[in-house]
C-alpha cells in the first residue's frame, strides 16, 4: 500500500499549557515540544493527565493557559486512538468496514469506496496479521484482534502524526510486539508518535524520548535521562499529592520549559 | 375462496384499499432503515415518546380547522420536534437525563392532547387520531406520505455515513472531525416526519409500530446494517399488506391488525431467529469448525 507520507515539518510545540477540568488542572504549565519524526513516550502515574494530554492536542480540550501549536488541523494530521471505552463492540459491523473508516479523510461522509480503496484495506489487515478476518463480525473478535484491526485503520489513515492511548492494554506479548513493530515502522517512514503507556521495560525498549508527566511536568527528554529514581520518585509523590481546597495557582508566565539542555 | 380472492382481489376491486396498500408500502420503505437506525442508536424509547408527543399539535389543528389532513400533520410534526427540542434542552442545559426529560414531557403532551380533543371533538374524533384510519386514506395523505418515505431515503443518503459512525465510534469521527450535532438533529426530524406519516395511517399510539417492530425483529436474521434494514424494511411491507387483508376479511380495525401482524412477526422472529433468539440461546449448534 503506499505509505508514502511527507512528514510533518513543524513540530508540535506547548508554551505554558495548562489544561483544566473545572478548575483543577490535569497538566499543570507544560512547555517542550514533540519535534517531526521522533517517537515518543508518554508515562506518569494514574490521574497524571497523560489522556487529557493527548485530549488537548486533538482539541478535544481547549487550554486554560498558554498555546498548542500543531503542524496542521487534527482532523487531517493526527491519528487518534483512543482508549478502547468509547467503541460499542456489539455493533453489527464487519472487520472490513472498520478498516475501511481509515479512508475517511478521503471519503469523507459521501465519496464512495472503490476498489483501491478496498484493496488497500485487505493490504492494512494483512499487516497487522488479520488476513482472511475481513468479513468477521467485530463482536467475535478478540480484545487483541480487535487492537489490530484498530491498528489497521490507524495505518490507512496515513497520518503524519500518531497519538496513542495505552494502545496495549489487555493486549498478549505476541500481539503487542506486532503492533510494537508497526510503531517502528511509523518511525522510520518520518511520522511522529506519541504514545501513552504503562509498562517502563517497554518504554526504555522502544522509545527513544520520554515525557513523564504527574500533573506537572517532571521531565521530558531521552529516555534513559526521563526514567531515573530520582524523576520516578517525584512523579510517585506529586501524584499523591492532593489537597481538597488547593490555592489558586500563580505560576509565573512560563513554567518549566522542555526539553532540558540534557536531552 | 381462492388465494386470488384472498390476497389480491380487495385491491383490485377497491381504489380506498389500494391507496392504503400504496400508503403501507411506502411507509415501509422509509421505516426499515430509519427503525434500523433508531435501534441502533438506542433510541427505541425516545421514538416511541415522541410519537406520543405528535398528539397534541394533531389535536390543536383539529379544534382550529376540523378534520383537515395538512393541518393536523403541520400541528403534529411542530408538537413533536418541539417535545424533542425541549427535552434535549433540559437535558443539555440542567443535570436531569435526556429520557426522563423526554417521558415527562411526552405526558405533558399526550395529557393535553387527549384534553383538548375531548373538551370539542367527540370520541370518534378522538379515537380516530389516537388509532388512525387508514382506510380512509385519500389522495393528499397518499402524497404526503409518498414523500415522507422518497425525502427520508434521500436524506438518510445523505447521512447515513456519519450516523453509523457515530453510533460506533463516536470518538472516531471526532477525532476526524466528521463530527457534528447536524446529523442527529437531521435525523430527529426525519423521525417526526416519518411518525407523522404513519400516524394519519396507525394513530399516534401506534405510528412508531411500524418503525420499530421491524427493526427489532430483523437482528434476530442479521448482523450487519444493510441486510437489517432490508429484512426491517421486507417485514414492515408484508405486515401492511397483511394487515390490510386481515382488517378487510375479518372486518378489524387496520392499524392494530398491521401492528399486531408486526408484534406476531417480532415474536416469531424472537423464538426462530438465527441470532439472538431463543431458539439460538436454548439450542444452541453444537457443531462448530476445527478452528
Amino acid at each position: 500500500m503506499s505509505v508514502t507520507t511527507v512528514p510533518s515539518p513543524a513540530p508540535i510545540t506547548l508554551d505554558n499549557v495548562t489544561l483544566c477540568y473545572r478548575d483543577r488542572p490535569a497538566v499543570h504549565h507544560l512547555s517542550g515540544s514533540f519535534m517531526p519524526g521522533s517517537m515518543t513516550a508518554v508515562v506518569g502515574p494514574n490521574g497524571a493527565g497523560k489522556s487529557t494530554l493527548l485530549a488537548g492536542l486533538m482539541g478535544r480540550l481547549a487550554p486554560s493557559t498558554g498555546t498548542i501549536g500543531l503542524p496542521g488541523a487534527p482532523a487531517r494530521h493526527i491519528a487518534y486512538l483512543p482508549q478502547q471505552a468509547e467503541i460499542d463492540r456489539s455493533f453489527p459491523v464487519q472487520v472490513l468496514d472498520v478498516v475501511m473508516l481509515g479512508h475517511w479523510g478521503r471519503l469523507g461522509a459521501w465519496r464512495a469506496a472503490t476498489g483501491a480503496h478496498r484493496s488497500q484495506a485487505r493490504a492494512a489487515l494483512a499487516a497487522v496479521g488479520l488476513v482472511g478476518m475481513e468479513r468477521r463480525a467485530i463482536g467475535e473478535l478478540s480484545a487483541g484482534q480487535f487492537q489490530r484491526v484498530l491498528f489497521a485503520r490507524l495505518l490507512l489513515q496515513d497520518a503524519p502524526v500518531i497519538l496513542l492511548d495505552e494502545p496495549f492494554n489487555a493486549v498478549d506479548e505476541r500481539t503487542t510486539a506486532d503492533l510494537l513493530t508497526l510503531l517502528h515502522r511509523w518511525h522510520a517512514e518520518g511520522r511522529t508518535v506519541v504514545a501513552v503507556l504503562h509498562d517502563l521495560a517497554q518504554v526504555r525498549a522502544h522509545f527513544s524520548r520520554t515525557l513523564l508527566l504527574a500533573r506537572e511536568p517532571i521531565a521530558w527528554g531521552a529516555t534513559a535521562m526521563v526514567l531515573q529514581p530520582t524523576n520516578l520518585q517525584r512523579a510517585r509523590l506529586q501524584a499523591e499529592h492532593w489537597e481538597a481546597q488547593a490555592p489558586w495557582c500563580a505560576v509565573p508566565e512560563g513554567g518549566a520549559v522542555f526539553p532540558r539542555a540534557a536531552a | 375462496m381462492t388465494a386470488y380472492n384472498a390476497l389480491v382481489q380487495p385491491f383490485v376491486e377497491f381504489g380506498f384499499m389500494r391507496r392504503a396498500l400504496v400508503a403501507c408500502l411506502a411507509l415501509g420503505l422509509s421505516c426499515g432503515p430509519v427503525g434500523t437506525l433508531l435501534v441502533l442508536r438506542r433510541m427505541s424509547l425516545a421514538g416511541d415518546a415522541m410519537a406520543h408527543a405528535l398528539l397534541p399539535g394533531a389535536a390543536v389543528a383539529f379544534l382550529l380547522v376540523g378534520l383537515s389532513l395538512p393541518a393536523m400533520s403541520l400541528g403534529a410534526f411542530i408538537a413533536a420536534l418541539a417535545v424533542a427540542g425541549v427535552a434535549g434542552g433540559v437535558a443539555r442545559f440542567t443535570s436531569q437525563r435526556e429520557d426522563a426529560s423526554l417521558a415527562g414531557f411526552y405526558l405533558i403532551a399526550m395529557a393535553s392532547g387527549v384534553m383538548l380533543i375531548s373538551l370539542r371533538g367527540n370520541s370518534v374524533d378522538l379515537m380516530r387520531v389516537l388509532f388512525g384510519s387508514i382506510l380512509a386514506v385519500d389522495d393528499a395523505a397518499l402524497l404526503l406520505v409518498a414523500s415522507v418515505a422518497s425525502a427520508s431515503l434521500l436524506v438518510l443518503a445523505l447521512v447515513w455515513r456519519p450516523l453509523l459512525v457515530e453510533c460506533f465510534d463516536p470518538g472516531f469521527l471526532r477525532a476526524v472531525g466528521g463530527h457534528g450535532g447536524w446529523h442527529h438533529q437531521l435525523f430527529l426530524v426525519l423521525l417526526v416526519a416519518n411518525l407523522v406519516a404513519g400516524f394519519q395511517a396507525l394513530g399516534t399510539l401506534m405510528a412508531v409500530g411500524l418503525l420499530m417492530l421491524p427493526a427489532i425483529a430483523a437482528r434476530c436474521w442479521a448482523h450487519a446494517v444493510p441486510q437489517l434494514s432490508a429484512i426491517a424494511c421486507g417485514i414492515a411491507m408484508v405486515c401492511g399488506w397483511g394487515g390490510l387483508l386481515l382488517s378487510y376479511h375479518l372486518g378489524l380495525p387496520s392499524g392494530p391488525a398491521i401492528v399486531l401482524l408486526a408484534g406476531a412477526v417480532y415474536l416469531l422472529s424472537l423464538c426462530l431467529g438465527t441470532r439472538d433468539s431463543l431458539r439460538s440461546r436454548f439450542f444452541p449448534a453444537h457443531r462448530h469448525r476445527a478452528a
